[in-house]
């Protein structure tokens, strides 16, 4: 039989009304990828932290190569050999990249000096090994996110981890990297290291996975080896429903033009930017990280600048200069950054939903609270927003019910034209297909969607076009009917370039 | 069920903890339970509480003002000033209202325009407001204020008149806050000021706002301080910002922006206000005094930080109700 490197035995854990995990038995095999699937609110960061020793379990026991142990705190997870890569980065900007890499555990010498010399030494030999180009002396807010996040891998590595965690590794990184990624994982496993990885991308689960549990309401639902299992049969455990139709895009007419831009330019940004959007139309913009699209996208709404350029809505020229001139005149856009650009974590979420409509509330000198009350529960409603009360805290809601509260504050502005970007990363299936179904309303009800998404799949299920960015240009645009993945990627790539024609 | 319970506890706290030091006082002194002793706390606390206002509105916002004292100084003793050569108490009041807003239009610029931390634009503040009510009044105290005293001494039936013009601060302030555009701004800006922008939040706007209110609570705290004192004091008041400060945050308002209420900064200032006063009473030494109150201000804030770190360990994963339930008494209705 194989073996069994680590192992949870009724784990259970609640949380003051709420029950998070109950008896959860879950056992993870010597070198191998056990994949972890599970909507937002499933009880995946729990679990895992509970192994971490952030939390303390209620009941239940956890093994170690079939030894009890008793993790209290994480300096104990990482004398055991476990680490975890989280999914927000632990990092410190201001520090060096070695020094990162070190980060509570720099090697001293007998006074307590510690030993720069060895540091630089190790460091340069990780980067190498790992093919990294960067200084081991760069500081690591000059780095991208996408690096980062390599190196955090690579520090869990090099603390000799036998069990290392992923939770959502891939959510801001290139697929260039995610191949570097899985490479890297690969090895690790020859190796005999343990890897459980919890993603919303099916399509790397399956790559990489060879067990695959599914958790589902703080229970463990099934765990198979991956070669046992089908897509949809996991996202139909992790839903407990048959989703019909992944993407539910309806036919919808198509109006008068709402959004045109020409030749917007920011120098070294982006230029050269043309596109249009008419009432009722899903406009997709593809590209790699990095290609300039939501930089683009901020300086239409009027949150950063540019310098060249018109911007057209409903075919009037209009130079908007701040966000709120353009809710104004009906244009929104939606953050990809969920915690540094949209919620107000200490706020509640109906603060949080009315807050860009709020002149529809508060006028004349009054508040209007019944109305605004009223106005948001109807929209809670109807995009089925799950929380315990109206004065809920909006950092205590998972991260699919932000998004939707978030969907509520721009849709009680009642927008004429929607800039989605990222509008379904890092939320679970059953939420992200709500958001698709809410994208088909919005167009249904006249109103023109640009969405940005670095998902190749929802752009394709989603748009009636699809402009594809690279290094600051529109290098092409397809449309409904040649849509293929392998098209987008190339001109994402640069290899093909039709000069934004 | 017991959530809910231990939620209102939490929510009611300052109040409970404010009731509970009454209680106290009363038992600790034969003398404080008396009409005379209370409204002379409310007097005394008067120019503490215009302060917290400000303060408080400033921390709302993410901010902070430490240039309290001087500007009410500045504003005192120019409004004293303006009063002594035209006898108009209309005059005065506009002086110094003027005053207070121009310094804190000075604060704002470096805290909205140019980003300089608040910290370090209102110290500068602190220190030149003083200069400048020294160097007018060539460091001498203004004697013998004539009929200027009523707005720190005057008395309307039984209650004094600084007493009323708070009532009146007090019930604007908490319009402002819970009721207009400016009062949710600040919420969002200091709760998250990146999203409140992006939410189409003017933010530089509220900042001005914040400190202009801020301004005038300063302006009419200088004129009921050198009333009360029947002189203009270009060396009174020092160390007011911290008065201010330790009354907000006492009643809630979190140094981390976006948290903070009217009510609990009253109840904040009251609870100040009665441990001074019971130790005054029962003859406790100045010095002692001064330690207890430094030691209250961390107590505070310690206290609001390991509410907060507990909060955001209790993050709620699963099972969450649907808003539109309609089971709980908060949820919204659906008529």
């Amino acid at each position: 039989m194989d073996d069994i490197k680590m192992r949870v035995s009724g784990v259970e854990k609640s949380f003051p009304g709420v029950k998070a995990l109950s008896n959860i038995d879950f056992a993870v095999r010597k070198g191998t990828v056990h994949a972890l699937c599970g909507e937002n609110g499933a009880g995946k960061s729990t679990l895992m932290k509970i192994i971490m020793g952030i939390y303390k379990a209620d009941r239940g026991q956890i093994f170690i190569d079939e030894k009890p142990v008793e993790i209290k705190n994480p300096i104990q997870a990482k004398d055991l050999g476990i680490s975890m890569i989280a999914q927000e980065l632990n990092y410190v900007p201001e520090l060096s990249v070695e020094e990162n890499l070190f980060l509570g555990r720099l090697p001293v010498n007998g006074f307590g000096k510690v030993d720069w010399r060895r540091v630089r030494r190790e460091a340069i030999s990780f980067l190498r090994e790992e093919g990294l180009s960067y200084a081991p002396d760069q500081k690591l807010k000059s780095l991208t996110v996408s690096d980062i996040q390599m190196l955090e891998i690579i520090k869990a590595i090099t603390n000799n981890s036998q069990i290392i965690i992923m939770d959502e590794p891939t959510s801001s990184i290139t697929d260039r990297e995610v191949g570097l990624l899985f490479d890297k994982i690969a090895e690790l496993k020859a190796k005999g290291v343990s890897i459980i990885y919890i993603s919303h991308k099916m399509n790397e689960v399956f790559r990489i996975a060879d067990d695959i549990t599914v958790l589902r309401d703080g229970s463990v639902v099934s765990t198979d080896r991956a070669c046992d299992l089908d897509l949809d049969t996991v996202i139909q455990r992790m839903v407990g429903r048959k989703i019909a139709n992944v993407y539910p895009k309806e036919e919808v007419p198509i109006g008068d033009m709402a959004l045109e831009i020409k030749n917007l330019e920011r120098e070294g940004i982006f230029e050269d930017i043309s596109f249009h959007v008419k009432k009722g139309e899903i406009v997709g913009f593809a590209g790699l990280v990095g290609a300039g699209r939501t930089e683009t996208m901020r300086a239409i709404f009027g949150l950063d600048r540019y310098d060249r350029g018109q911007v057209l809505i409903d075919g009037r020229e209009e130079r908007l200069g701040s966000p709120e001139e353009s809710i104004k005149k009906g244009l929104i856009m939606l953050s990809e950054n969920r915690r540094e650009e949209g919620i107000i974590p200490p706020r509640s979420v109906e603060e949080n939903a009315s807050l860009a409509a709020l002149r529809n509330y508060i006028f004349g000198g009054f508040a209007h609270r019944r109305k605004e009350r009223q106005d948001v529960g109807d929209m809670f409603r109807k995009m089925n927003v799950k929380a315990p009360s109206m004065e809920t805290e909006i950092s205590k809601l998972s991260g699919g019910n932000q998004q939707k509260v978030l969907l509520a504050r721009w849709m009680l502005c009642d927008p004429k034209i929607m800039i989605l970007d990222e509008p379904t990363r890092g939320i679970d299936v059953g939420a992200k297909f709500e958001i698709y179904k809410l994208m088909t309303d919005m167009v249904s009800e006249g109103r023109a969607v640009v969405m940005v998404s670095s998902e190749l799949p929802e752009l394709i299920g989603m748009c009636d076009r699809i402009y594809i960015m690279c290094r600051g240009r529109i290098t092409g645009c397809i449309e409904k009917d040649d849509f293929t993945q392998e098209a987008i990627m190339r001109f994402a790539t640069g290899v093909a370039d039709m000069g934004g024609k | 069920m017991k959530t809910n319970v231990s939620h209102y506890l939490q929510k009611y706290s300052i109040y409970i903890v404010l009731v509970a030091m009454f209680i106290c006082c009363s038992l600790l002194s034969p003398y404080f339970l008396n009409t005379n002793n209370l409204i002379n706390v409310s007097r005394q606390l008067s120019v503490g509480m215009l302060i917290a206002y400000g303060e408080m509105l400033l921390i709302i916002s993410g901010f902070l003002d430490l240039s309290v004292g001087s500007v009410l100084a500045l504003s005192g003793v120019l409004s004293v000033s303006a009063y002594q050569s035209t006898g108009s108490m209309a005059v005065a009041l506009l002086v110094a209202l003027t005053v207070g807003v121009a310094c804190n239009l000075v604060n704002a610029f470096f805290v909205g325009n140019c980003n300089v931390p608040a910290f370090i634009a209102t110290l500068g503040m602190q220190q030149a407001a003083r200069g400048i009510a020294l160097y007018y009044t060539n460091g001498q105290n203004i004697l013998q204020l004539g009929d200027f005293v009523n707005i720190g001494r005057g008395m309307v039936g039984p209650i004094p008149v600084p007493v009323i013009l708070v009532i009146v601060v007090t019930a604007v302030v908490w319009y402002m806050l819970n009721n207009t555009r400016y009062g949710r701004s600040i919420y969002a800006i200091g709760g998250n000021r990146n999203a409140a922008e992006a939410s189409g939040i003017n933010s530089r706007r509220s900042i001005y706002k914040s400190y202009i209110i801020n301004g005038l609570l300063v302006g009419l705290a200088g004129m009921i301080f050198m009333a009360r004192n029947n002189s203009g004091l270009p060396n009174g008041a020092v160390g007011y910002e911290m008065t201010g400060l330790t009354a907000a945050i006492v009643g809630g308002t979190s140094f981390t922006g976006g948290i903070g209420t009217v009510g609990g900064t009253v109840a904040g200032a009251f609870i100040i206000g009665f441990l001074e006063n019971v130790m005054n009473l029962m003859g406790v030494n100045a010095y002692i005094q001064q330690i207890v109150q430094g030691s209250i201000i961390v107590l505070a804030v310690t206290f609001d930080v390991l509410n907060s770190q507990k909060k955001t360990k209790k993050v709620i994963i699963a099972k969450e109700q649907p808003a539109g339930s309609g089971n709980k008494p908060k949820s919204p209705s659906a008529k």
